[in-house]
């Protein structure tokens, strides 16, 4: 995942943005720690310190804590170390399933609150795994589009028409329609070929005027998405080269069906059929219409041309 | 409903009945057409070489007419107004169109996408000329809708006729160009390939242009007397006489200074073996075009002197000769016309006389008879250089 991705889709990472193996990494330390340089103290809180087997387990509990930890923490492969911090957890009730069988009184109280406390860890460790699976499979199928065009308008006139975020519909082919609902904040509709709807909120998180505006889905969308469209001077005083990044992650399962759809099966030429009916509006005013493709530049119509003859009057 | 010229598949078009065209944007203009020609590249459609044509699209991409109708946008022209139409449709606005060259404009192909796959970078679009540029109707009609209509069309005053001013919409323009491109100098000797309408009229352009001599190369000596009577140029008929030891004796072994193919891709030969090996390649689809004209240009052509291309060409071409071309430090410039650059001082041309254009005419027919028009034209029968269509 390179930068730029984390700062445009950081539901990628799941409901804790990157924090979430982080955390179970410094829980794992702490334990590992603890069993390590303490044997004595943590034996007696857990109520096994009678026990000389058990003196000699608790640190080399210790290392395997402190495996996770350190896998955790380096961010290669989250799922895999979450999921080893599940298995560490498994053998910790095991061990402390047999404590608990023959313990009496006080020590049998704690054990049992042991095995209580390592039941809930388990538990959330099981759900930050498979939260962090999930990210990792949505980050899997995120797809990543650089595309540019050539417009022969300065930077500023390219920005402003973009900015104004009702405008995307004239030249976004997929969108049905933008509303601005403040500054920064918008509701975006796409529809696909065969009518399927796909809504989102959407904000502007860096705003330079006449350079660069980037926006992203609010978090939350089942569909989240995000972009980045630079206006740079073209050289030779060419106008400017509109330079844009997409990132979406199309979810599992039907809607993602339907989202991949709506991009068709070469999503990178769609946007680049976008960026030229950008071209078009901005240069010529609106969107090119001949007699075989009266709905403007488009792959998906290009397949199935209807002949160059005038319209009949029922398809204006 | 109105009539038009359909092509229907190879070696087929049709008079049909399609719905009347209509204002699609807002700088559309509606031309109630008065003259259309066929064009020597409609026969390229004709005989099926151009890919991306589906049967019903309208052809015809020289025309001219009444404006009938304009879009919000079109204030330059008005009801009424006589104009005569460029066949690249071009916008006015991008980067191209700014520096002159209409036919790359940026925006005019709605199908560029396809283009690009093809060759590189998409061409404007064209009226009449698949879809691969644009899937545009064509003027081979009662009526044709006309984009980007403040930029292209012109408007032909009255004492300029039809015949004449139907010229200005390719074949004179394109001619013109070609003859420009070889950046004529006072005693200079101009090869021109092709005694069609283009090639006739990059004759007659070299000479106003002033070059020493033209030298007009073909086969049908019909055209080559037309050549000889209206222009003045010299001319070979490269069925009775080797075109390169012709040019070598005419010009003292110098070459010609510049050489114009108005041929292009369904090129003919002299020697019946050279024909049939591009024809069989052409035909098995290993080569798309029968590219003699261009060979022999080059290797005729002197040392440091221009080739100039204005003859058609759609894809690829076998056995060009770059050994010569790159040892002998040849030019080569080519190009659609940018027809819109060339329109009005051309009609000034035709105003002061300099050049009478509809002297290629050699047919006129009700737009009923395109089909017969189209036959005609292909067979060379009854001496035919131009069809007009009359609507």
């Amino acid at each position: 995942m390179t930068r730029i991705d984390t700062v445009l889709l950081p539901e990628l990472d799941g409901p804790v943005p990157a924090t979430l193996p982080s955390a179970l990494g410094l829980l794992s330390l702490a334990l590992g720690v603890g069993a390590l340089v303490a044997p004595g103290p943590v034996a007696r809180l857990t109520g096994v310190d009678d026990s000389p087997s058990a003196r000699a387990v608790l640190p080399a509990v210790g290392l395997r804590e402190l495996g996770s930890a350190a896998g955790l923490l380096s961010g290669r492969r989250p799922a895999g170390w979450a999921w080893s911090r599940v298995a560490g957890d498994a053998m910790d009730l095991t061990l402390l399933g047999r404590a608990l069988a023959d313990r009496r009184g006080e020590r049998r109280r704690r054990v049992a609150l042991s095995t209580l406390a390592v039941a809930g860890i388990t538990a959330v460790d099981v759900l930050s795994a498979v939260r962090i699976g999930r990210a990792q499979r949505a980050r899997a199928r995120m797809i990543r589009m650089e595309i540019a065009v050539t417009v022969n308008r300065s930077p500023a006139e390219a920005y402003r028409f973009w900015r104004d975020m009702e405008n995307l519909p004239r030249f976004m082919a997929h969108l049905e329609s933008v509303r601005a609902d403040d500054l920064r904040r918008s509701h975006w509709i796409a529809r696909g070929p065969a009518g399927q709807r796909v809504e989102w909120d959407a904000e502007i998180i860096d705003d330079q005027p006449n350079k660069s505006i980037t926006w992203r889905s609010l978090p939350g969308t089942r569909v989240p998405n995000a972009g980045r469209v630079r206006f740079v001077p073209a050289p030779g005083d060419r106008g400017t080269e509109v330079r844009v990044e997409l990132r979406y992650a199309p979810p599992a399962g039907a809607l993602g069906r339907v989202v991949a759809k709506l991009f068709g099966e070469e999503p990178e030429q769609q946007v680049r059929d976008d960026l030229r009916r950008f071209k078009q509006v901005l240069e010529t005013g609106e969107v090119v219409r001949s007699e075989g493709s009266p709905n403007g530049i488009s792959v998906r119509q290009q397949a199935m041309q209807r002949p160059a003859q005038p319209l009949p009057t029922s398809r204006r | 409903m109105m009539k038009a010229t359909a092509w229907m598949g190879t070696d087929s078009v049709k008079v049909i009945d399609v719905p009347d065209p209509k204002i699609m944007n807002a700088r559309d203009a509606i031309v109630r057409i008065t003259t259309t020609a066929i064009c020597g590249s409609d026969l390229h459609l004709y005989h099926g070489y151009i890919p991306a044509m589906r049967k019903g699209d309208i052809l015809g991409h020289e025309f001219m007419g009444e404006v009938v109708e304009v879009g919000p946008q079109v204030r330059n022209l008005k009801p009424g107004d006589r104009v005569v139409v460029p066949f690249p449709i071009a916008c006015g606005h991008c980067s191209s169109c700014q520096r002159g060259l209409y036919s790359v404009c940026e925006n005019s192909n709605p199908n560029a996408g396809i283009a690009e796959k093809i060759m590189g970078h998409s061409p404007a679009g064209i009226y009449g000329y698949s879809h691969l540029l644009g899937g545009y109707a064509g003027g081979q009609a009662e009526y044709a809708r006309v984009p980007f209509a403040d930029i292209g069309p012109l408007k032909v005053p009255d004492e300029v006729s039809d015949d004449q001013a139907v010229m200005l919409a390719d074949v004179f323009p394109t001619g013109y160009m070609g003859a420009e491109m070889c950046d004529i100098k006072p005693g200079q000797v101009i090869a021109v390939w092709g005694a069609g309408p283009v090639g006739l009229f990059a004759a007659a352009s070299a000479r106003l242009l002033g070059a020493e001599r033209v030298i007009v190369i073909d086969r049908f000596p019909y055209r080559l007397r037309l050549a000889e009577e209206h222009i003045g140029a010299e001319t070979i008929n490269y069925e009775q006489a080797d075109v390169l030891d012709t040019l070598n004796e005419m010009t003292a072994g110098r070459g010609p200074d510049a050489c114009i193919d108005a041929v292009g891709l369904e090129g003919h030969h002299g020697n019946a073996a050279m024909y049939a090996y591009d024809r069989a390649k052409q035909v098995a689809r290993v080569e798309t075009e029968r590219p003699f004209a261009l060979r022999q240009a080059i290797l005729a052509c002197r040392s440091g002197g221009v080739v100039s291309v204005v003859g058609a060409y759609g894809g690829f071409v076998d056995k060009f000769p770059m050994g010569a071309f790159m040892n002998r430090s040849l030019i080569m410039r080519t190009g659609q016309c940018h027809v819109q650059r060339y329109t009005r001082p051309l009609l000034e041309r035709i105003q002061r006389g300099e050049i009478d254009p509809s002297f290629i005419v050699s047919h006129r027919m009700p737009l009923r008879d395109a089909p017969k028009g189209y036959k005609i034209f292909q067979k060379k029968q009854d001496d035919c250089t131009k069809v007009l269509l009359k609507v």
